[in-house]
């Protein structure tokens, strides 16, 4: 079976602060229309992993095609093409705080696209429609709204333009386990019905059970294990290991293995 | 674009819809025009069948705009049939199927010249509030000042000498180079004009007492609400968007006590400092125009001035100096809590501390010209 190609592909890269160095020559593939979750302890670089595919963090080395285009060598207008073709979720939402949470979502709209307002209305009501909002909350300011509210917001902006990748960094940090369930299947129907590639940082090891088609684990500034959960559950990784099978992972497992 | 993306064929009265091309975000622009251009067929149609073979790409923006074209029709009882959309798009048709039932919440439409009047009220209301809020601030003050009198252990020494360090110490490059230009074009302007009546000398009175009574002390001051006042608006206000404050006031700490105080009594010693600081380099560039310039030697320079001036001109100065930091740490701190949660607010809330201050700092100086009038000094 040929493989389609990847919609991320990551070979090599190195990215470091100073004498620091964070990610240390790590290869990765994001297959298209799935859903990847990447984790790792705090400080293993998961964060710094997305902020370099996105171009936020400079590399010293290695190569990111993202949907076939390198950010490095791509010239301004191809850049923001791409950008026009991935949503990101930022940890704490990264809402403008003083636009509406419509105003919000429409805002890459208005940039990128030539509609109408009323087309504009209604698609943004439709987005938030989408991630289980009313069109009442459309008119609040991101200070008015709760946590959940605030990321379902900030997941409809990033779904704004219709995008083929999406990032997610810790969608269900701060979430009480209900709505964090909530949004993993959330993300889960949006991923199935808007065939979209998820890109999704995480610690929540529900997530990584209920929404993720595979998990990639760094660990020394490498990919130190890939796969569907099966094979996290047989890998011998030290910290692979700790965190699947430790108290929390553990339990989790047995549901799964007794399922 | 090769293909079109809706064309439309009126069989009997039956209207055929054939859809093509990109249904994608990108085309959203053309796709609302044609769909409203189809949608002024409807009246001559029974029934409407669509179909979207001919479509290879789709996404929300055009699933929600054939069920815009859709509703059209079964709003107006007619029957709209949709086929030939790939099996995997059918989800998102079926999702975009119940989005926008309800109608969108209709913005208020007002009068604008009510609107104009109710703006005029409103801003009136909030010259009182803040009034009020600047009062409320000199009060919470006054009562941490009490509170740390009597335990003067509570009172924050490390922070205060940090505030210090900020406020008076590093504002020094800046204030003497600030007075000393001012005092400089004073002295100028004094001698250019006396000149034409042979009485250069009393540019050295004009420079002494303007700079003592007024200048010295205005000019520093409307300095520090501008480096420090807003600094302390920007700095509670982040506070109190990242919950800082909330968290101080769980602890058991009064904010007011804790972070407030400090500063306020900070500026009261260091206005006070820094205006005379800054009278003196007015003084000096004054004396140093009037010889380079004015040809008066510094020797003349200072028994002119030892003439002039005498301490109660200084004394006025000074006085006034810590009523004025008084004045700017209180607006400075009461419009910092007074943020909420946007950037935006942040910003406005600085801005409104720093014109506020200014503004209240000048009409300070203006009563206490009346009160030394009064009172002979």
């Amino acid at each position: 079976m040929s493989e389609p190609s990847p919609a991320i592909k990551v070979r090599d890269l190195v990215v470091g602060f100073g004498d620091q160095t964070v990610l240390n020559h790590l290869d990765l593939d994001v297959r298209a229309a799935e859903i990847l979750g990447v984790v790792g302890a705090s400080g293993a670089g998961k964060s710094v992993l997305l902020r370099t595919i996105i171009g936020l963090l400079p590399r010293r080395h290695g190569s990111i095609e993202v949907l076939g285009t390198d950010l490095a060598h791509a010239d301004e207008e191809a850049r923001r093409a791409l950008e026009r073709r991935w949503g990101i979720l930022f940890q704490q939402g990264a809402l403008f705080s003083s636009l509406t949470a419509k105003q919000n979502i429409q805002f890459p709209m208005r940039e990128n696209l030539d509609i109408s307002q009323k087309l504009m209305d209604e698609m943004a009501i439709a987005k938030l429609e989408m991630v289980g909002l009313t069109p009442q909350d459309g008119g609040k300011f991101p200070s008015e709204l709760s946590g959940g509210m605030t990321k379902r917001v900030a997941l409809a902006r990033a779904l704004a333009l219709d995008p083929e990748i999406l990032f997610l960094d810790e969608p269900t940090s701060g979430l009480d386990p209900i709505s964090a369930g909530d949004f993993d299947e959330l993300i889960r129907t949006l991923q199935q019905t808007l065939e979209i590639t998820v890109f999704m940082v995480t610690h929540d090891l529900e997530s990584l059970y209920t929404a993720c088609d595979r998990i990639a684990v760094l660990a020394d500034g490498k990919v130190v294990a890939d796969g569907p959960i099966p094979v996290m559950l047989e890998s011998e990784h030290p910290w692979v290991r700790a965190y699947f099978q430790g108290k929390r992972g553990g339990m989790l497992a047995e549901r799964q293995i007794g399922a | 674009m090769g293909e079109a993306l809706l064309t439309h064929k009126l069989v009997g009265e039956r209207l055929e819809l054939a859809a093509g091309g990109s249904w994608t975000a990108p085309h959203a622009g053309d796709l609302e025009a044609a769909v409203e251009r189809v949608a002024g067929e409807a009246p001559k149609a029974k029934n409407v069948s669509i179909d979207m073979g001919g479509v290879h790409e789709f996404d929300t923006f055009g699933a929600w705009l054939l069920e815009r074209l859709t509703r059209h029709w079964t709003a107006a009882g007619r029957e709209a049939v949709v086929v030939g959309l790939p099996e995997h798009d059918l989800g998102l048709l079926e999702e975009m199927h119940g989005v926008n039932r309800e109608a969108p919440p209709k913005p208020e439409r007002v009068n604008p010249i009510v609107a104009s009047l109710a703006a005029f009220g409103r801003g009136g209301a909030a010259f009182g509030r803040n009034l009020l809020v600047f009062a409320e601030m000199l009060g919470a003050v006054g009562l941490a000042l009490g509170r740390v009198i009597m335990k003067p252990r509570d009172y924050r020494l490390t922070s205060t000498v940090h505030q210090l360090d900020r406020v008076a110490w590093q504002a020094v490059p800046i204030i003497l180079l600030i007075t000393f230009l001012i005092g400089a074009i004073i002295s100028q302007q004094g001698i250019f004009h006396f000149r034409k009546f042979g009485a250069e000398l009393y540019s050295v009175d004009l420079v002494g007492i303007l700079v003592l009574r007024e200048i010295g002390v205005l000019i520093v001051a409307i300095m520090v609400a501008g480096r420090s006042g807003s600094s302390y608006t920007a700095e509670l206000g982040s506070m109190k968007m990242r919950e800082e404050i909330d968290a101080l006031r769980t602890m058991g700490f009064d904010p007011v006590e804790v972070l407030i105080l400090p500063r306020i009594l900070v500026l009261v010693v260091a206005l006070p400092i820094l205006a005379f600081i800054g009278s003196m380099a007015a003084l000096y560039g004054g004396g140093l125009v009037a010889w380079l310039y004015g040809g008066l030697s510094p020797d003349i320079y200072i028994a002119r001035l030892t003439d002039a001036i005498s301490l109660t001109h200084f004394k006025v100065g000074m006085i006034k100096a810590p009523f004025m930091g008084l004045v700017i740490g209180i607006v400075a701190c009461a419009e910092g809590l007074r943020v909420k949660g946007s950037a935006e607010s942040l910003g406005i809330q600085t801005t409104n501390s720093v014109v506020e201050s200014i503004f209240l700092v000048i009409v300070l100086d203006g009563l206490f010209a009346i009160f030394f009038a009064s009172i002979g000094m």
